[in-house]
């Protein structure tokens, strides 16, 4: 048996362990851990993403392989894990707000939609004919009635609302530098520097090279639209994260106040 | 549709061979802070009056109500059908169901089956998102919001007299006076409107419910 006393516990999702686990789904969750880092922080007027992209090749194109999607036009999702999951969770995520929309005549609830994609999660981890999903994912919205609200969801098919939370390879990292912001004076604008700015410190430059920062927001500073956040704010942020998180020093090594 | 059958026999009643309809009057107005609905309580089979004392303000959920026109049958169906719908709804949210949602249930409902069904409905509630709120539902199957609706029968005699007494802004006693009002005079003039006047205020706090009776009607006429 590989690594460690799994034994033949871990072929199928529809078998426990001797002591209450199933294996399959802790391996996806491994499979999240393998992948870079995510983080999603509620703000007192929105929600921002950050996403460490990286770049596989030099032949890619720049804002290709996108790891932040729209799930409705007030809701973001950013992914961690196999993408391929993950794209085929998001569609899942697009149908449920959208049926939503249909039935009710308005925008889905976070938590609601939160629930019914983790319910969805959480059926593929009942069966040894189909595999869980091997990818997390952090749900973020706003609107005027409920206000920013931030959910995450794993392969286990359990969700959680937060404030802050990271997933992928430097959760752990990300998380502690989250835990040292006070989100929820902070407003979307001074948070997207803060979020650029935790992508590039757990950002490890020996193990991965080069990365793209995939930044995405939604508030009332995008009147409750969930988007890219525009260039030129990714680029200040970015100026910041590199200033800050670097101690001081710009790519080319020198040491600027 | 078996509503329209011959009306020719004259050895067989009307009532033998009409559809029960709740004829009406109904109507619904958007107050700061809630809604007020009335209606009136008659049901009619063609010219036989089958039920007098009849409540066309059915509750929905805890503060949301429907007042029904048209079938009788029909409306009954639908009212029965939302309300399951808002419920289970309301439990998977965890919180309580807004109007906006009754209303497209509703409309869902009225536009499917709109080859078979006659209803007028209109939906009115408070939740605590937009406050109080009318949504009309009319034969056909649209939907829209509007801060005062009537509707049915007897609707058609009112048009004029609601044209020139609403005012936005008022206060929910000003609505009751202005509804109860509006109804009486419909009652007068639509043979398929009449018996008691049926109120219901809407709010934060729940739902107030009256009756006003023929002799307690205001009157406008000195007849």
């Amino acid at each position: 048996p590989p690594g460690g006393g799994s034994g033949t516990y871990d072929l199928s999702a529809s078998t426990f362990s001797p002591d209450g686990r199933v294996f399959q789904v802790e391996y996806a969750m491994k499979a999240v851990e393998n992948s870079s880092t995510a983080i999603g922080i509620r703000c007192k007027d929105g929600v921002v993403f950050g996403v460490e992209k990286l770049i596989l090749s030099k032949l890619y194109e720049q804002g290709s392989n996108k790891r932040i999607f729209n799930v409705d036009r007030h809701v973001g999702m950013a992914v961690a894990g196999l993408l391929a999951d993950a794209r085929s969770l998001s569609e899942v995520a697009r149908e449920e707000a959208s049926n939503f929309r249909s039935n009710y005549g308005h925008n889905i609830p976070l938590k609601y939609l939160s629930e019914r994609v983790a319910m969805y999660v959480h059926a593929y981890t009942l069966y040894s004919a189909v595999r869980p999903f091997g990818c997390s994912f952090i749900l973020g919205s706003y609107d005027q009635d409920d206000g920013p609200q931030l959910y995450m969801v794993d392969p286990s098919g359990i969700s959680f609302g937060y404030w802050g939370c990271a997933i992928g390879k430097a959760k752990q990292a990300a998380k502690t530098e989250i835990e040292k912001l006070q989100m929820k004076d902070m407003t979307c604008r001074e948070l997207v520097k803060e979020v650029a700015k935790i992508i590039y410190i757990v950002h490890d430059e020996v193990k991965d090279k080069a990365f793209e920062l995939e930044l995405s927001w939604v508030g009332e500073v995008t009147n409750g639209k969930h988007e890219l956040v525009p260039k030129d704010i990714r680029v200040e942020a970015e100026k910041y994260a590199k200033f800050i998180g670097c101690d001081g020093r710009t790519e080319d090594g020198y040491t600027t106040l | 549709r078996f509503g329209q059958l011959s009306s020719g026999s004259d050895m067989a009643p009307d009532w033998t061979m009409k559809e029960v309809s709740t004829g009406t009057t109904i109507m619904a107005v958007e107050y700061d802070g809630g809604v007020v609905i009335g209606a009136d309580s008659r049901t009619t089979t063609g010219a036989y009056i089958a039920n007098r004392v009849t409540d066309k303000l059915t509750p929905i959920h805890d503060r949301i109500f429907c007042c029904r026109s048209g079938s009788a049958a029909d409306t009954q169906a639908i009212a029965d059908v939302v309300t399951y719908q808002l419920g289970f709804h309301s439990i998977e949210l965890d919180e309580a169901p807004l109007v906006q949602t009754a209303a497209n249930l509703f409309k869902a409902s009225c536009y499917r089956y709109r080859e078979e069904l006659m209803a007028g409905i209109i939906v009115a509630g408070w939740d605590k998102r937009r406050g109080g709120q009318v949504y009309t539902v009319p034969v056909g199957g649209m939907l829209v919001r509007q801060p005062v609706s009537v509707g049915g029968s007897g609707s058609t005699y009112i048009y004029g007299y609601m044209d020139s007494n609403y005012k936005p802004n008022m206060t929910k006693d000003q609505c009751l006076r202005l509804v109860s009002g509006a109804l009486s005079l419909a009652m007068e003039r639509d043979g398929s409107s009449g018996g008691v006047v049926r109120l219901a205020a809407i709010s934060e706090t729940g739902v107030d419910r009256q009756v006003i009776l023929g002799n307690q009607l205001p009157k406008w006429s000195t007849a």
